[in-house]
């Protein structure tokens, strides 16, 4: 089977997700690797996405109507091309779910989302119902269009392949839409969805500046990345991409410390495959504890102090 | 302008699944339904959108069992003028789901499409993606904020890395994330009127339109169940063990 992989990068560097994207479309088949974007930006990219283990090829389209990954152009780029590829993979990420279903439903063909195994050709394994449930489904559309839980599948290595650089073109800008700019805050804290320690923090943290004190200090320590619950996010106390969850981000790190989040469901059906989870919170019935390695009754507000200081 | 809003009955945001012991799927039987909770964001948009002067008619959709007259009849309470329910008792994928709302969209010709981004039962997060691209309409997922103006729609999208402003060109569709708004919940009086509010039954052969599966689910399992660890006494006892990982 010949598989086109959508890249998603960032100043010149593969991402993560994409990395383990790889390893699932190497299940199937051969693994292409498409980039978008525009100027030197992409060209490195692409150059980066050349050395990616297991990655045989790789498309790089570049120009202004793929520099943002706009899902109308860039599912214009890839129905076409998809006349020499039987499956499409792309990150089960905000950029993969935004443009793998354009993508799908251009090709009259019905997305696998959020993968979580290849069990065979046109077999796969995903969660439903928050992670309560896991589906086997098998597809019988002529092509595939897949997004791939990053969590999942081990990461292909980022060196060691040396394919070559193709330069493709597609129909360009589609008139449809235009960016409009990002507000995002840049922060040398390791990315929630490759970070190998990661602290969370729920409702329980009060307020935005109480979360800040209790929260970064531990986090700083252990050279964690930081998430939320959703309700902490709702409350406001720290921004949307905080958000660890069915809805938000899908984290497996070495060690999850869930500091005053109670468990609720779609929580954790964002980090229950973390190697170890550790659990901090006053309520000792709390549905975290049913999930947790390690638990801590007690207030977190004495508690993360001084473990931030006896660490 | 006019707003097609599509909602879906699923389990109820509060119930845990529990998976059938055939494995044949999540049992569905005497478990508490209600609508999705992104639609319910979805009808709340739009009705805010009304009173702002943006929209003056919303016509909300379901597709689904007759029951999801019952979600139907909570959009209209909310305040979505009139709906369609578009009636089959299979499961329909969000493909020929996208397919039936391309149709009604035909026939409606409205200036947005509001959706929820998932349907918690299914999480497949396709269809307001899927309609967009069958209609050869702009895309505006996840959004966090919606501002009509002229002939154009400004989403700002929650995405992996913050939020991201995109313009997009009417008619257009947006499917709509948690903190895009706080639905109202209707009134006695309201949910009184709703019943008298226009619901026209139709099939998916009504819109031409196949709903045959593409996925077979081969089966449906428990996921892995995670057994509950120790619990420490103390801060002290926490360090120890945190160090025993390895990563302080």
């Amino acid at each position: 089977m010949k598989t086109l992989v959508l890249v998603e990068h960032g100043d010149g560097k593969v991402h993560d997700a994409t990395l383990a994207t790889v390893t699932a479309a190497g299940k199937l088949g051969s693994v292409a690797a498409l980039v978008c974007g525009d100027g030197e930006e992409a060209a490195k990219a692409a150059a980066a996405a050349a050395t990616v283990a297991g990655v045989d090829k790789v498309l790089l389209a570049s120009g202004p109507a793929y520099a943002q990954m706009l899902a109308e152009n860039v599912a214009a780029l890839i129905v076409p091309l998809m006349d020499d590829y039987d499956a499409l993979l792309c990150n089960a990420s905000s950029n993969g779910k935004n443009v793998a279903p354009r993508v799908a439903a251009l090709l009259d063909v019905m997305q696998l989302s959020d993968i979580i195994s290849v069990e065979g050709d046109k077999t796969f394994t995903r969660p439903i119902y928050a992670g309560n449930a896991i589906a086997t489904v098998e597809s019988s559309d002529p092509k595939l269009v897949i997004t791939v839980r990053g969590t999942a599948f081990a990461k292909a290595a980022s060196e060691g392949g040396s394919a070559g650089v193709e330069n493709v073109s597609g129909p360009g800008d589609q008139g449809l839409s235009s960016f409009g700019g990002c507000e995002s805050v840049k922060s040398d804290r390791p990315e929630l969805t490759s970070a190998k320690v990661i602290v969370s923090g729920g409702r329980a943290l009060k307020d935005a500046e109480t979360f800040k004190e209790v929260i970064l200090p531990l986090a700083d320590k252990l050279g964690a990345g930081v998430g939320a619950s959703r309700a902490a996010v709702d409350a406001g106390y720290v921004p949307n991409d905080y958000q660890v969850g069915q809805t938000g981000k899908i984290v497996a790190p070495q060690v999850y410390i869930a500091v005053g989040i109670s468990g609720a469901i779609q929580h954790l059906a964002g980090m229950k495959d973390s190697k170890t989870i550790i659990a901090i919170n006053k309520d000792e019935d709390a549905p975290i504890f049913q999930v947790a390695d390690i638990g801590l009754v007690g207030d977190l507000f004495k508690i993360v102090p001084e473990l931030t200081g006896k660490l | 302008m006019k707003i097609l809003v599509a909602v879906k009955r699923v389990i109820d945001y509060n119930v845990k699944p529990r998976v059938k012991a055939d494995g044949t799927g999540v049992d569905l039987a005497n478990v508490k339904m209600s609508m999705n909770p992104f639609d319910e964001i979805a009808v709340e948009e739009a009705i805010r959108l009304r009173e702002k002067g943006k929209a003056a008619e919303i016509v909300a959709v379901s597709i689904g069992p007759a029951k999801a007259q019952e979600t139907l009849r909570t959009a209209l309470a909310m305040g979505a003028d009139r709906a369609i329910l578009v009636e089959t008792e299979d499961e329909v994928e969000p493909l020929a789901v996208a397919k039936i709302l391309k149709a009604i969209a035909d026939e409606e010709q409205p200036g947005l499409v509001l959706l929820g981004k998932q349907a918690i039962s299914d999480d497949s997060n396709q269809t307001g993606q899927m309609l967009a691209a069958l209609m050869g309409r702009p895309q505006g997922t996840f959004a966090n904020a919606v501002e009509v103006e002229g002939d154009s729609v400004t989403v700002k999208r929650e995405v992996d890395g913050g939020l991201e402003t995109v313009k997009l060109t009417l008619p257009a569709v947006v499917t709509t994330d948690l903190r895009l708004n706080e639905p109202r919940y209707a009134s006695l009086p309201n949910i009184m009127k709703a019943k008298s509010k226009p619901l026209s039954a139709k099939t998916p052969a009504d819109y031409g339109v196949d709903t045959a599966p593409r996925l077979k689910t081969l089966k449906v399992s428990e996921p892995p169940v995670r057994q509950a660890g120790v619990k420490v006494a103390d801060v002290d006892e926490l360090v120890a063990k945190i160090k025993a990982l390895g990563i302080a």
